[in-house]
């Protein structure tokens, strides 16, 4: 699902072709697990027939034809609801929310607003658990619930520590810019 | 809900750094509210100008419908003794003073008989899980016990409002949520409406409402208005 809004962000930055897009993936969010190949091209032609990205162009090369792709107008639509909705806390959160800081920075979306949502809404869901916590009737289940808290408040000091730091994020994002960017 | 307590458009600097520049804020009656923000956004500066220990540059600060902040400190004072609660980040019980006679200490200043003042007090140590250490002076006591013992010193003359500055900065999480809960608790049973400042969302997440400050503005919040 990640993957998907990567791919959009990227190819809403500027048209790209699918081995472009990998090294750009990779340049950015895959650091610690770059995307295959595959992936890439399988997550493009579910794209394509969701109407999300089109074909722009088709260059003859010596290999195979390589395929242009660009978003489509349903393609930014479904970025934007993706980029302003905020994430129910859940572990493995982290790539999620990191992806949508890179790509509202890249995108010149503010990140802030985004990271302010995400924050109401894990506050909100701690509020709730401190609630059940409070009306748990065994320390089992009370040590449970604060299992979820203390995860629930490290994604939290991330976002404020992240809140800090956009700044200087914002500017490697555009140094980092392709340099064959339109 | 019907507000005790509003800071309008409030504007505070140090020399010439700004503390505040434009915050609001309300807490209802019984209203427990949290501000939260990063190092240096204001939030503690927010909270003292709230609570009258500091007087704005400008805005207005009105505590049940009468404005506070054109007060003169005379005013402020007998305000703070009779309907403002306080409790810091470090307790600041006053070391020479038993732990039963810092808690009575509001209202012997308030002009309790002493008699009376610390039978008062006395019922409040067992509700705080204090029992037996009324007698203690606070160099004696555990972070979370001297905690309590300054909770129980800032509910005593059941204030309308308790301010509550990092109330749990010093404390481990098991002690800070006793002294979430018990404050709480307390708050709700006698009707006061807390403002608690702190950097931690385990300890915001026991409030009604709360409230972001960033560079000295208040951000957004989340929770029922």
């Amino acid at each position: 699902m990640t993957v998907s809004y990567a791919l959009l962000g990227l190819l809403e930055e500027s048209a790209r072709h699918g081995y472009d897009l990998k090294l750009s993936y990779d340049r950015r969010f895959g650091a610690a697990k770059p995307i295959r190949f595959g992936q890439v091209y399988r997550t493009l032609a579910q794209l394509e027939r969701e109407g999300r990205v089109e074909v722009a162009g088709v260059e003859a090369g010596a290999g195979p034809d390589r395929k242009r792709y660009s978003i489509t107008p349903e393609g930014v639509t479904d970025l934007e609801t993706w980029l302003a909705e905020a994430e129910e806390p859940q572990p493995q959160l982290q790539t999620i929310l990191f992806t949508k800081v890179v790509l509202a920075l890249l995108s010149g979306r503010p990140a802030d607003q985004f990271l302010d949502r995400q924050r109401l809404k894990h506050l909100g869901a701690m509020q709730a658990l401190t609630v059940a916590r409070r009306n748990a009737t065994t320390t089992h289940d009370s040590l449970l619930i604060d299992f979820q808290l203390f995860h629930i408040e490290a994604d939290l000091r991330w976002i404020d520590h992240a809140v800090s730091r956009l700044a200087m994020l914002a500017e490697e994002v555009r140094d980092d810019s392709d340099p064959d960017r339109p | 809900m019907t507000p005790i307590l509003t800071g309008r458009d409030l504007h505070k600097n140090f020399g010439v750094t700004p503390a505040l520049r434009g915050a609001s804020l309300t807490v209802g009656e019984g209203e427990i509210v949290a501000v939260m923000g990063p190092s240096g956004s204001g939030k503690s500066t927010l909270l003292h100008c709230l609570a009258g220990i500091l007087t704005p540059d400008f805005g207005e600060v009105h505590f049940a419908g009468r404005r506070i902040d054109d007060r003169p400190d005379r005013e402020r004072v007998q305000l703070r003794r009779t309907a403002f609660g306080f409790v810091f980040q470090f307790g600041q019980l006053v070391p020479e003073l038993p732990a039963l006679e810092n808690v009575a200490l509001p209202l012997l200043l308030a002009g309790w008989r002493r008699k009376a003042a610390l039978a008062n007090a006395a019922g409040w140590l067992p509700r705080l899980g204090l029992d037996g250490v009324g007698t203690r002076l606070p160099g004696e006591l555990s972070g979370g016990e001297g905690q309590r013992v300054a909770l129980a010193r800032a509910l005593i003359s059941r204030p309308k409002i308790v301010f509550a500055d990092e109330p749990t900065g010093s404390l481990d999480s098991a002690a800070a949520d006793q002294v979430m809960e018990l404050l709480v608790d307390a708050a709700r049973e006698q009707g006061s409406s807390v403002l608690m400042v702190t950097h931690e969302a385990r300890v915001a997440a026991y409030a009604d409402r709360t409230v972001f400050v960033r560079d000295g503005v208040d951000a957004v919040s989340v929770g029922a208005p």
